[in-house]
């Protein structure tokens, strides 16, 4: 058995992970080569959600897109909707009632929370941890609760319209909602305690995956990723929109508390940190929530004036912004969507050099993509 | 099982014109049969237990469909699972892929054999019985390797290989941290090393309180033992969310049954062991179950093994349903650099107090003292 190294030599393998793979949260397809554990190269493959949302965009009015931005992230249909009907507003310079506006603000923190509620889950579950994800659903259970309130649906909502949204809050849904940030305030501790400072959970998390500041900004990330490499960076309080230049709030970025700043943990504990964040943007907002009109006189034939423009909010997984180019007619005559799970899986390659096959997961997690959004 | 033979013939002399070696046989078909059907019976119950505990903790019911609260649903999973098509992948190596299951079952069944369920109640009591286990349940490492590689599945031999590394590894924290009970009994017959726990009550005599070496023994084996048995926070060759799940993932129908009741018969394996070497086995608190008559002595000391050996399971599945999981290199790590270190030391510590205090415990030592 005096056989030369030669004759016994390793080669790379390559490794399909997905479409159909439970951590890579929907179809994304990630071309793995691997040294036996350890990644060589992660290439992403995105594309199998495609749905053409900008063409259909071209071909529908204005208003017909609404149900359309619901699908973009269904995790954060809020979101999604109500930077549509901000773009579209800043193009015709509608007037939205502020009632309108505290609304709107009201359910985008509400699907912040939900949202971040399902990325923490999602994320300790691929680590292995199945349980705090069954309790961040407990807690998503009863966002959708109001939501259905609100709108009567519980995932793809179509709630605002251009000009304000579809229907005032029903009588109680305010209280309902205090109800609710009193109930979850304290299980952001509950999570901590249970897992987030798990020496396990820290030690999977610590040092993984850095990405630094300057890379973020190379790249482009935007939202909870860039934040996480301590870049204070957001559109709610640098490109004040709607009525939160009204309502006082932290910008939360990461520390590099456990590990090195920019690594994984410092991205899941800025989700964590922007829930508490948005509790108390909510009690705020409910405390100065004014009386009126929800909808603003929009014409039935809506068509804005030719011209241009580029509205960007902040959406959960970071810069949401619609490109919309008018012609004068009631079509938009291009549509472009910038979102923030694109933008974030372009460092995924650079990211996982060298890591191991289970801190893909771990990357995958942290940067919180979600394929609707990247492919549209 | 020669000696209960002999003592059955005493017992009914009809027995006697019956040539001795169809008696042993006879016994011996008859014991692995309970044993089997506890086995088996245990896979089942044990994974609605653990489902319902894992209901309990995540704020959900669990199973609650097939009969009153669900007790059922195991006999249902188990029809389904021997009815489920059979399949084996074109490219598969179809000998070996067949072949694996049995390796993991074996490995895990055989393990039975020497547990001490009570008094009297060891289908063999084997001279070198903790060696034995040790043996038998490295046959998985075997079975687990085959049906990684003959599956043909990159998951599933990454999940082979991550299971042989981590098995072979932690074989031997698990061994050195029984050592201790074996050390205290001298003997490595494991009905010996439960007898030698008798003392002071059925409590105070466990291996658990004989000093403060064997008390981290015990957290040493039951650390080392989750990992070798490859449950949360060590399961990474099935890391569901990495390998989908791992070395068995192209297994369907009764074969992937093997590989879940020996995953069942591992824990209960791993319960039974810490449970005879440092709880005390069959002893049964505040009561000397040697002394009662066959019938209660074994029926009683059964219940208080079985309590203590299912209060440990519990206590697997709790911590599989809190835990996160570690990475590959990490498990390895805190093999070799934390484990193995550690329990050698408490190995030499343990050797150190015996040859010092003559063998006599911390509770013994307090027992002499007020005479």
């Amino acid at each position: 058995m005096n056989r030369p190294a030669e004759a016994l030599p390793t080669q790379e393998m390559l490794i399909n992970m997905g479409p159909q793979h439970p951590s890579t949260h929907g179809v994304l397809r990630v071309l793995l080569r691997t040294d036996g554990e350890v990644v060589v190269n992660a290439r992403p493959d995105v594309g199998y959600l495609h749905r053409a949302l900008e063409k259909i965009g071209e071909r529908v009015t204005y208003a017909q897109f609404m149900p359309f931005t619901d699908r973009l992230d269904y995790l954060a249909s809020m979101n999604c909707n109500c930077a549509y009907a901000w773009s579209v507003e800043k193009l015709a310079g509608i007037e939205v009632p502020e009632r309108a506006e505290y609304i709107r603000v009201i359910v985008c923190e509400l699907n912040r929370i939900s949202s971040h509620l399902i990325s923490f889950g999602s994320f300790t579950a691929d680590m292995g941890a199945f349980t705090p994800f069954l309790y961040s659903i407990r807690e998503r259970e009863r966002v959708n609760d109001l939501f259905e309130m609100v709108c009567g649906n519980r995932l793809t909502y179509n709630y605002a319209r251009i000009g304000g949204v579809s229907a005032d809050a029903p009588p109680g849904f305010l209280e309902k909602t205090k109800e609710f940030l009193d109930y979850f305030e304290p299980k952001i501790d509950e999570y901590n305690n249970l897992i987030s400072y798990n020496k396990i959970f820290v030690h999977r998390l610590a040092n993984v995956a850095v990405v630094t500041a300057d890379e973020a900004v190379a790249y482009g990330l935007t939202g909870p990723n860039l934040r996480g490499s301590g870049v204070a960076f957001d559109l709610r309080r640098d490109e004040p929109y709607s009525v939160y230049p009204k309502l006082d709030f932290k910008v939360c970025v990461g520390t590099g508390e456990r590990g090195r700043l920019g690594d994984c943990f410092d991205r899941y504990m800025v989700r964590i940190n922007e829930m508490r964040e948005s509790v108390k943007i909510l009690r705020q907002a409910i405390a100065q929530i004014p009386d009126g009109p929800v909808l603003a006189k929009v014409p039935r034939l809506f068509k804005p004036p030719a011209g241009e423009v580029y509205f960007r909010s902040e959406c959960p997984r970071g810069e949401t912004g619609f490109y919309l180019v008018s012609d004068g007619t009631a079509n938009p005559s291009r549509l472009k969507i910038r979102t923030g799970s694109f933008v974030s899986m372009n460092i995924f390659e650079k990211v996982t050099v060298g890591l191991m096959i289970a801190d893909i997961v771990a990357v995958i997690g942290s940067l919180d993509i979600i394929l609707p959004e990247i492919d549209r | 099982m020669e000696s209960f033979v002999h003592s059955l013939v005493k017992a009914v002399p009809v027995l006697s014109g019956v040539p001795m070696w169809t008696l042993t046989l006879t016994a011996m078909i008859l014991s692995a049969a309970v044993l089997l059907v506890f086995a088996l019976t245990f896979g089942g119950v044990g994974s609605y237990v653990l489902r319902k505990v894992a209901g309990d903790i995540q704020a959900r019911i669990g199973p609650n469909r097939v009969g009153p609260n669900g007790i059922l649903q195991f006999l249902a999973d188990g029809v389904k699972l021997v009815l489920k098509e059979d399949i084996i992948p074109a490219k598969a190596d179809r000998f070996l892929f067949a072949l694996a299951p049995y390796f993991v079952f074996v490995g895990s069944f055989a393990a039975f054999v020497v547990l001490p369920f009570g008094v009297g109640l060891i289908a063999s009591d084997l001279n070198i019985g903790v060696y034995y286990v040790m043996a038998v349940t490295s046959l998985v490492v075997v079975g687990v390797l085959l049906a990684g590689w003959a599956s043909n599945n990159k998951w599933a031999l990454l999940g082979g290989m991550r299971a042989a590394a981590q098995i072979v590894s932690y074989e031997i924290p698990v061994g050195m941290a029984l050592m201790p009970a074996v050390l205290i009994a001298g003997s490595l017959s494991l009905q010996d090393i439960v007898r030698s726990q008798g003392g002071l009550l059925g409590v105070f005599g466990w291996n658990l309180f004989h000093n403060p070496f064997t008390f981290f023994s015990f957290f040493l084996y039951f650390t080392a033992a989750q990992a070798e048995t490859n449950q949360t926070p060590f399961d990474l060759p099935e890391a569901e969310s990495e390998l989908v799940s791992g070395y068995n993932v192209e297994y369907s129908g009764i074969r992937f049954g093997f590989f879940f009741l020996a995953e069942f018969g591992d824990m209960f394996v791993v319960a039974a062991l810490a449970t005879a070497c440092f709880l005390g086995g069959w002893h049964i608190p505040f009561l000397h179950a040697e002394a009662l008559p066959a019938f209660w002595g074994n029926l009683l000391s059964l219940g208080a093994f079985l309590a203590k050996a299912f209060a440990l399971v519990l206590v697997m599945m709790w911590i599989r349903w809190t835990l996160p999981r570690l990475r590959v290199d990490q498990l390895m790590r805190m093999a070799w650099k934390y484990l193995v270190p550690l329990t050698f030391v408490n190995l030499l510590g343990v050797s150190l107090w015996l040859l010092i205090f003559k063998g006599k415990g911390i509770p013994q030592m307090i027992a002499s003292l007020f005479g």
